[in-house]
């Protein structure tokens, strides 16, 4: 196939994921609607009916696995269709970035009862992917010399992923405060009576953070050798490089919080939410308005 | 007596100071501090990275800009500031990690803490109903098969695991001293200095080469490598659709000392080449229009390769030549186009960045260069204060042109530059390696769990165990156990 039918190819199974999230959407807030009037025919035990609820958060998990595989696709042909991995542009990190999303949400649902983060995270991913297909939207062309290098798969992918559990992270983080302060006026709305307790969200946002840190200190080294046999510095205090280390400085100061002065609950899930925003920061703002090596003109 | 006690009190509060700095407490605040004081540099323009965006600045923020320069707001990552947050941070590390891992190490062999008085104060405290006389030992089985360390007290046994948390703990803060010495190292010893060699050319490693040079403070000239290359061809590659670059390939035939045998290289910008601690990169290119200038009686007066500098993505570039040896003297203020294209809004441009259909736009000037006032020049800049424009002209290769009657330029074809970065840096080996280690580190402590167990026989059997850090799954430990027990 020629690179310009792959770049359509591409761009329809990409279209197609984001029409198979929009129903995955509706089907996680019908059930987050069901279980919630489920919960109110049976206030008292907290036991709601669940049978209902079951077969169409089944249903949701099942059309976030088909999305998952369809952007999967859809970033896969992109790279075919340009000859490289699919990572130069702003386009082409935001749909990976969905995928790396997703793909984390779906992994950590293997091993944690998270559906209930079904509905989030799809707004999410819906809000990602809209985004990178009505305003960065870029043909797919080859890579500038310097992004030449298997250092940027390594680089890239490391960041990209670590990119997704911050997001997962941040998202568990929020609904920790949420939830908090709800209980704080006493008491969680009926919605809100299904999600983990406080002291389960605040572990998972640990277990999250310490799973990350380790690959994005590697996606940072794997940046400073590249950068190294590009550039010839491995270190240049570039924005983006900035950017990155305080995001690192950020978890690291999490991590000690928590490991060493025993932060807990709401601080650290503040500090957490903070670390994440410095990653988001670093990819909106450095990429579109800043300056230096890595702004990609014409993003 | 006096004496003696100000005496206590002076090393007393530098003992109280140490303390300060190197308890964990600083060492986050100094990290804190040196990620906030990061944003400015990624904030402001930095002289390093970017001068001409400086002097804009000073230019369109003049009343603020003086005063941000003397908090080295354009200079931050070598602020005295800055390396005053990085350098007490290397001391507080030190000073903490190093004891720490002292302590560790003499613990290697350590056994568990004796069994608490009380258990039931614990965490995931159980009494287990189970013969009583049997219980140790099968606790034992169960606690060696999980590789737990044991300690055998009287009616009780301790067990601990997880030692290797500390261990990858400690690996890791000491890596970071080793990238932070790397990194300093880097900064001290190392150099880095760029040069424009026309293709064809010979480079050849020593002070004078350089347009530009920077050193480290303890650098010496003799450090530099003996090398030398000559620049045999460069190949660039573009996209036709977007002029878009999509290759460079420079070849070069390089000897490692001045005359000794040579190799022909490949050099890109991703695959540099390497003479030890010192890397020779491919950093930028253009043109060199190649220019004979005759004076009337027709004798050769300059003939040569003259390096213009891009100023757009199709490689319009701009440069001058400067004629010192007539009478009086003549200057060029030039424009070369590769690939020349003409539109009616912006006059002759260029269309592709490859050299096509190259043209030379040349402004004749007559009169005093400026040269022999003893202050350097730019090579790229006429200074035309004491001169007067003469005549001005399109050339295509082949081509000559005479000005004034005075004499003639011929523009004989052009040859490509690169731009060299020659970079020493003896420090990055350390740097990488105490990466790698710190990201060992990192692995192991964050996915080992410490925590101890006791199982203690007294009236009845009872379980309890202690999880450092919170970190889940010792409860599951519990249960496998005292199920264990109970089975035997
Ligand atoms: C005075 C200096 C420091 C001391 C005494 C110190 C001490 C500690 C201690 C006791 C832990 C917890 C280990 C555990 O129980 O699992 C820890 C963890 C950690 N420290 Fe530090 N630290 C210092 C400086 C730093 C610095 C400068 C960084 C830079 C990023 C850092 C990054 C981390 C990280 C990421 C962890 C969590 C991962 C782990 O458990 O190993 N620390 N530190």
């Amino acid at each position: 196939m020629s690179s310009t039918s792959l770049a359509y190819l591409s761009n329809n199974l990409i279209y197609s994921s984001l029409f198979v999230f929009t129903i995955t959407f509706f089907m996680h807030a019908i059930e987050t609607a069901w279980s919630v009037r489920g919960d109110e025919s049976a206030t008292r035990t907290n036991v709601f009916d669940r049978s209902k609820t079951e077969k169409v958060a089944r249903i949701a998990t099942a059309l976030m696995i088909l999305g998952f595989l369809l952007l999967l696709a859809g970033v896969i042909v992109r790279g075919l269709s340009a000859h490289r991995v699919p990572w130069g542009n702003m386009y082409e990190f935001s749909i990976t970035g969905a995928l790396a999303f997703t793909g984390a949400y779906l992994a950590a649902l293997k091993k944690f009862e998270l559906r209930w983060l079904g509905l989030p995270i799809s707004i999410a991913v819906l809000l990602v992917l809209g985004t990178a297909i009505t305003l960065l939207y870029r043909p797919s062309a080859p890579l500038v010399p310097a992004l030449k290098s298997t250092w940027l798969v390594v680089h890239v992918s490391a960041a990209i992923i670590s990119g997704g559990v911050f997001l997962l992270a941040n998202t568990i983080a929020a609904t920790y405060l949420i939830l908090d302060r709800m209980e704080s006026r006493g008491g969680r709305n009926v919605w809100a009576k299904r999600l983990p307790t406080l002291e389960a969200l605040d572990q998972l946002t640990y277990r999250l953070v310490a799973f990350v840190f380790p690959l994005w200190t590697f996606a940072v080294i794997a940046g400073a050798i590249w950068a190294e046999s590009a550039w010839g510095r491995y270190w240049g205090w570039d924005p983006k490089e900035t950017w990155a280390f305080i995001t690192w400085v950020a978890y690291a100061a999490y991590l000690h919080a928590r490991v060493t002065a025993g932060w807990k609950g709401k601080k650290a899930a503040w500090l957490c939410l903070f670390a994440g925003s410095t990653f988001l920061f670093n990819y909106v703002y450095v990429n579109v308005w800043g300056t230096g090596r890595h702004t990609y003109s014409g993003l | 007596m006096s004496d003696n006690t100000l005496e206590l009190t002076g090393v007393g509060f530098f003992r109280y100071l140490w303390r300060q700095l190197t308890s964990m407490r600083t060492a986050l605040i100094l990290l804190l501090l040196l990620g906030i004081g990061a944003i400015p540099g990624s904030i402001f323009p930095q002289r390093t990275q970017n001068p001409m965006k400086v002097r804009e600045y000073f230019i369109n923020n003049s009343d603020v800009a003086e005063w941000m320069d003397r908090l080295k707001l354009f200079d931050v990552y070598g602020s005295p500031w800055f390396s005053a947050i990085y350098l007490l941070l290397f001391i507080s590390l030190i000073g903490c990690v190093l004891p720490r891992s002292w302590e560790h190490f003499k613990a290697i062999g350590a056994k568990p803490p004796l069994t608490p008085k009380n258990l039931n104060r614990l965490e995931f405290y159980r009494v287990v109903d189970c013969d009583s006389t049997t219980a140790l030992a099968n606790a034992e089985t169960w606690l060696k098969k999980n590789r737990f360390r044991i300690r055998h007290n009287l009616n009780s046994i301790s067990a601990e695991k997880g030692y290797a948390r500390e261990t990858g703990n400690l690996l890791f803060h000491l890596s970071l001293i080793v990238v932070l010495i790397g990194i300093g190292m880097s900064s001290v010893l190392g150099m880095r200095g760029e040069a424009i060699v026309n293709i064809g050319e010979r480079f050849i490693n020593t002070p004078t080469s350089y347009d530009n040079l920077a050193a480290g403070r303890f650098f010496k000239v003799e450090n530099l490598n003996p090398f030398s290359l000559t620049l045999t061809n460069f190949k660039a590659e573009y996209d036709l659709g977007t002029n878009a670059p999509i290759d460079y390939t420079l070849t070069a035939s390089v000897s490692d000392v001045v005359g000794g045998a040579t190799t022909t290289k490949i050099v890109k910008v991703n695959s540099p080449l390497t003479f030890s601690s010192t890397r020779v990169y491919l950093q930028a290119n253009g043109y060199s229009p190649l220019v004979t200038v005759r004076d009337k009686s027709n004798a050769v007066i300059f003939q040569g390769a003259v390096p213009f500098l891009p100023q757009d993505a199709n490689l319009t570039s701009a440069g001058t030549i400067k004629i010192p040896d007539m009478e009086p003297q003549i200057g060029f203020v030039g424009s070369f186009i590769p690939t020349a294209d003409r539109s009616a809004s912006r006059g002759a441009f260029s269309s592709f960045p490859e050299a096509l259909d190259p043209r030379l736009l040349l402004s004749v000037f007559q009169g005093d260069l400026g040269m022999d006032d003893g202050i350097p020049q730019s090579v790229y800049r006429l200074d035309t204060s004491k001169m007067e424009r003469i005549g001005l002209k399109e050339l295509a290769i082949g081509e000559s042109y005479s000005f004034n009657d005075v004499g003639t330029i011929t523009f004989d074809g052009y040859t490509p530059w690169v731009n060299l970065q020659i970079v020493r840096d003896p420090g990055k080996q350390y740097a990488l390696v105490g990466s790698i280690l710190a990201i060992l580190g990192l692995l192991i402590s964050l996915f080992t769990r410490r925590r101890r167990i006791w199982i203690k026989i007294g009236e009845v059997v009872e379980v309890a165990g202690l999880s450092k850090n919170n970190i889940e799954g010792l409860e599951k430990e519990i249960i496998d156990l005292t199920t264990w027990i109970k089975e035997r």
